[in-house]
């Protein structure tokens, strides 16, 4: 720290206060209210209180809904990867589906859960197909798009396009000369992604389901617009905790609003960790 | 075998394109048919119309767009367009002053800050909209600061909280395009023949830069434009375009199909546009608050 050093760091200053305004206030708030009661006094009860049915069930809910939008949405959208890079698709189509998955991974929220309700509603337009062509009534038959399966349906809309932005530039980075070198000594295609592609391509794959998780935990206005009250997820409670108090506990709401940062630091330093990996293939 | 693909592997790729495509379309196609219907037994753009037209008189709407009392008479459709658009404009104008000379300055002089920038510029993934929203409101709605109670004090909250939120696009594609360039010995030259910081930055670092910052502004465009839970939380008389679709669903049958449409449409124009603007710098993929 000679003298050039020392008071350079000021010219940071401004961007730092911004962020403290704008994000770390906002967020200490949040950890501070979920440690103290309502006195002021510090106590752990808020955090107990997380384990109420109603909000056990709302996280319950939430980490299924991103679990297999995650898993689903990577493992589709990684296997449309591997077909527009190495299934020998023309590049038109690849740069197809590239622009189209763009426009899809940004199409959340609201429009996508009207274009949902039409589609699959109970007098939506397949369940009508179904049921006068085929006879086959899906409402009947327990399903309801008002439901987690139906934000499951909605939300991979833009979780398997965002899987495919992630995942081509990996693809793209296993140089055929691998697939060359293994077939000259005297290995099939499979055994080269078996024991190369596969291998080289799993931190990044996992990574890239982090970050899928995350999108869909913290999905809010899809939800909201789909499913309305029926489905708790933990940001609608968070939601109906702003407009009034319903938990009865001012208390309770900031726990449950850092039950969530803490569940997407935990996804975001495994991503950072998995992130570390790739780099050294993608080089 | 090198090039040529086998025909399994040919027939699997395409079985995978199909039904991606169909999951895709198929509810774009559905919305679309459905979105002709609003007169019954006639397909035609009635509800298209009904969005999008100046409506009766009598039902001409008032809206005040913030912070500029600009009082209009128009269509819902176009007044929260409006406010939307003068808000994301105003978060492009406020995070491209608070990232780029910040990065620059970074780069240039105190380079051991970057792994810190870029922990705090990655933060805001772990902070969803919703919880954002609600530790600004519990921040700042009540005292001492009570900023909600202005309407300049909500856009503030409304325009830092959306800058926050696209961060971590920002503050990456501002990187990335200072790597590309010789900040060093352009600003040795600048300073050479005399210029002045403010010069430097505002005539030799926003000019080499403007492809960096022409995308992230265009990344922040589409991201607060269509933003619905700080939006409709600090303005509960829906003047965000998201409200605006919001209640529009709430109330209407065929005119949310008209809206998804015309939404795509406008995601589309701005993800080509982005492509387009970005070519070789790679960003394409972003995610507002959903």
């Amino acid at each position: 720290m000679r003298s050039p050093m020392t008071w350079a760091w000021l010219g940071t200053l401004p961007f730092f206060l911004f962020v403290f305004a704008f994000l770390i206030a906002p967020s200490l708030t949040i950890m501070v209210g979920s440690f103290r009661d309502r006195s002021g006094n510090f106590t752990l009860e808020n955090i107990a209180g997380l384990a109420q049915p109603l909000i056990l069930e709302s996280y319950r809910t939430s980490i299924e809904l991103s679990v297999v939008t995650a898993v689903v949405g990577a493992s589709l959208g990684a296997l449309l990867a591997y077909a527009i890079t190495w299934g020998g698709l023309s590049g038109r189509i690849r740069s197809g589906v590239i622009t189209f998955s763009s426009v899809a991974a940004n199409f959340g929220g609201i429009p996508l859960a009207f274009a949902f309700i039409t589609l699959l509603g109970r007098t939506g337009a397949l369940p009508v197909f179904l049921r006068n062509a085929l006879g086959i009534d899906l409402y009947a038959a327990g399903f309801s798009i008002y439901t987690v399966q139906g934000l499951i349906l909605a939300y991979l809309y833009f979780q398997f396009p965002l899987m495919l932005l992630i995942m081509v530039p990996a693809f793209d980075g296993l140089k055929r000369e691998w697939l060359e070198a293994a077939t000259n000594l005297g290995g099939t295609s499979f055994d080269f992604w078996r024991y190369v592609g596969f291998p080289i391509l799993l931190p990044s794959f996992l990574g890239a389901m982090v970050l899928l998780f995350g999108n869909a935990f913290g999905a809010y206005a899809t939800a909201e617009a789909l499913t309305g009250s029926k489905v708790d997820v933990v940001t609608r409670v968070i939601s109906r905790q702003i407009r009034g108090d319903v938990l009865y506990n001012p208390g309770l709401s900031y726990a449950l609003a850092f039950g969530m940062v803490v569940v997407l630091a935990i996804s975001i330093a495994l991503y950072v960790w998995l992130q570390r990996i790739t780099a050294r293939w993608l080089r | 075998m090198i090039g040529k693909r086998s025909f399994a592997t040919q027939l699997f790729a395409w079985l995978i394109l199909i039904f991606c495509a169909a999951y895709l379309i198929v509810p774009l196609v559905t919305q679309f048919d459905y979105s002709l219907r609003a007169r019954r037994g006639e397909i035609g753009f009635t509800a298209y119309a009904n969005v999008l037209s100046i409506p009766e008189p009598d039902k001409v709407l008032q809206v005040q767009t913030a912070p500029f009392k600009i009082t209009l008479n128009l269509p819902r459709f176009y007044s929260s367009l409006l406010f939307s658009c003068l808000m994301a404009a105003l978060t492009i104008l406020v995070s491209t002053i608070i990232i780029v000379p910040t990065a620059y300055w970074v780069h240039l002089r105190v380079p051991k800050l970057r792994p810190v920038m870029e922990f705090f510029t990655v933060l805001p993934f772990a902070i969803p909209g919703i919880v954002l929203t609600f530790g600004l409101l519990r921040t700042y709605s009540g005292p001492p600061f009570s900023m909600t109670n202005t309407e300049l004090g909500t856009v503030v909250l409304l325009v830092g909280g959306y800058t926050i939120a696209v961060m971590p696009y920002t503050y990456r594609s501002v990187d990335v395009g200072l790597r590309a360039i010789d900040i060093r010995t352009l600003t040795e030259a600048a300073r050479s023949l005399g210029a002045g910081w403010p010069a430097i930055i505002l005539q030799v670092i926003f000019p080499n830069l403007r492809v960096a910052i022409l995308s992230a502004a265009l990344l922040t465009f589409a991201i607060a434009i269509g933003e619905y839970t700080l939006a409709n939380f600090l303005f509960p008389d829906e003047r965000a375009f998201g409200s605006y679709l919001a209640s529009v669903g709430n109330n209407k049958i065929f005119e949310p199909a008209a809206l998804t449409i015309i939404s795509f449409v406008l995601v589309w124009v701005l993800v080509l546009l982005i492509q387009r603007v970005g070519r070789g710098t790679g960003q394409t993929q972003m995610t507002g608050m959903r």
